[in-house]
């Protein structure tokens, strides 16, 4: 009987596919705490590492692109605003150029309107005075010739009416005389 | 007869053998079972030389990937690069290459922890002092085994909900009815039965035959060197060659078991989420 115990001990001490009581445990308990460090500890700090490097390049990369996204806005704005400028320096460079010219072109408008109304005033004053010259000249020479008429004829022509008729012929007369002689 | 008293008898005949001068012992079953159990004996909490390897070399590559993360900066030092170089591999060429973003999220840190787990204890089978892999006796194996199962099932259960995913796996869509006579035990065998057990299986042999083999060069240069003499000693170095070759071999198959562990992993979730089957 104890012989047969025996045995069957020394089968299990000899069988290496049979597993003692004491290797299993410290085989469990060796894995567990493995697994366990791997699980808690190595494996998500490892993820961690590696979450961090790849937001950082990832960061780097955004940033980089923002960079150059804002230096090509700036861009864009810096040569929108220059040919902004460039548009309005022609424009106000255009705006001087016919403000200029109609300038002129009013001032000449305004010189001649000017001169043609002096030249018209002085027309005016011109034919005034003649027909003035005239009427005094009539009234005068006519006075004068009347009196020296009346001195000649030794007869007072009294009569207006009369005398002026006189006067008229006289003038008529020496008109006709005048243009006579312009025309020869 | 109380284990300890048992192995420790185990242990001297192993020693004694090793001890007998001329004589030449192939190293066996007792380089892995029946070790002197260290601390507290006689208790399920026993730890004997492997399972101490194991909890040195976790204790090491935790604090290694604790320094290296520790102060986890935007531009990385050198432990920090090394750090997210080696969890990036994982990332990379396992989990996201098979289970796409989505899936790969959720499972990144089981899978990391498998591979790095199964790495920092394959790798002591090359480590001088440790000279055993702390994967090289079954526990291990068929705990991580078992947690790759539970996984795969959980994941698809989530994902298609019971009826679904058993629906999904045992009568995949696309074949005419009377084939589901075979198919459906074939493949009731091969996912709920050979998956666990070959992703034990496959890391326990590799790590067991590895250390058998560099146990068997270096015991023989040993042997050669010392107590056979004469012109046996150039068969040592021979022997001390293939030694060398084989750690080299070892170091390769540390993180090729690590890796094709946790790939496989990886696909069986990937078998268990997927849609179309």
């Amino acid at each position: 009987m104890s012989s047969l115990i025996i045995a069957a001990e020394e089968a299990t001490a000899t069988n290496p596919f049979i597993p003692a009581d004491y290797d299993i445990i410290w085989s469990a308990v060796v894995f567990v705490v493995i697994a366990a460090f791997f699980g808690f500890y190595a494996i998500p700090k490892f993820r961690k590492i590696l979450d961090d490097r790849a937001a950082v390049i990832e960061g780097g990369i955004a940033k980089a692109e923002n960079a150059q996204a804002e230096a090509a806005a700036q861009l864009e704005k810096y040569n929108q605003l220059l040919a902004e400028g460039r548009a309005e320096a022609a424009e106000v460079r255009e705006k001087a150029r016919t403000e200029g010219a109609a300038i002129l072109a009013e001032l000449k408008e305004q010189a001649q309107a000017e001169s043609a109304r002096i030249l018209a005033n002085a027309q005016t004053q011109i034919e005034a005075e003649r027909q003035a010259a005239l009427v005094s000249l009539r009234a005068e020479v006519g006075t004068l010739a009347i009196d020296l008429a009346s001195r000649v004829v030794g007869e007072t022509l009294t009569d207006d009416k009369k005398a002026a008729g006189l006067v008229d012929r006289f003038l008529a007369d020496l008109e006709s005389s005048e243009s006579a002689k312009a025309g020869q | 007869m109380p284990r300890s008293q048992e192995r420790a008898l185990h242990a001297d005949t192993v020693t004694l053998a090793a001890g007998e001068g001329g004589e030449f012992h192939a190293p066996g079953i007792g380089e892995f079972l029946g070790l002197p159990e260290l601390f507290f004996a006689d208790t399920p909490f026993a730890i004997d030389r492997i399972v101490m390897v194991r909890l040195i070399a976790i204790a090491i590559m935790l604090v290694l990937f604790y320094i290296g993360l520790r102060k986890a900066k935007r531009v990385p030092g050198h432990g920090q690069s090394l750090a997210e170089l080696a969890i990036d591999f994982v990332k990379t060429q396992i989990v996201d290459q098979v289970l796409g973003e989505k899936h790969g999220k959720r499972f990144l840190p089981l899978l990391t922890a498998m591979f790095f787990g199964i790495f920092a204890m394959n790798i002591t089978g090359i480590i001088p002092g440790a000279n055993i892999a702390g994967t090289s006796l079954i526990g291990m194996p068929l705990l991580l085994g078992l947690v790759a199962y539970v996984v795969f099932i959980y994941a698809g259960i989530k994902e298609h909900g019971a009826p679904g995913f058993f629906r999904a796996q045992l009568f995949p869509s696309g074949v005419p009815w009377p084939v589901y006579i075979i198919l459906t035990p074939v493949e009731f065998i091969n996912i709920f039965v050979v998956r666990p057990l070959s992703l034990a299986l496959r890391l326990l042999l590799n790590m067991m035959v590895g250390h058998l083999l560099l146990v068997l060069c270096f015991a023989a240069t040993h042997f050669f060197f010392f107590s056979a003499g004469g012109l046996y000693s150039l068969f040592g170095i021979g022997t001390l060659a293939f030694g060398f070759i084989f750690t080299l071999v070892e170091l390769a198959v540390a993180v090729l078991q690590a890796y094709v562990f946790t790939l496989l992993t990886a696909v069986y979730i990937q078998q268990s989420v997927s849609h179309e089957h």
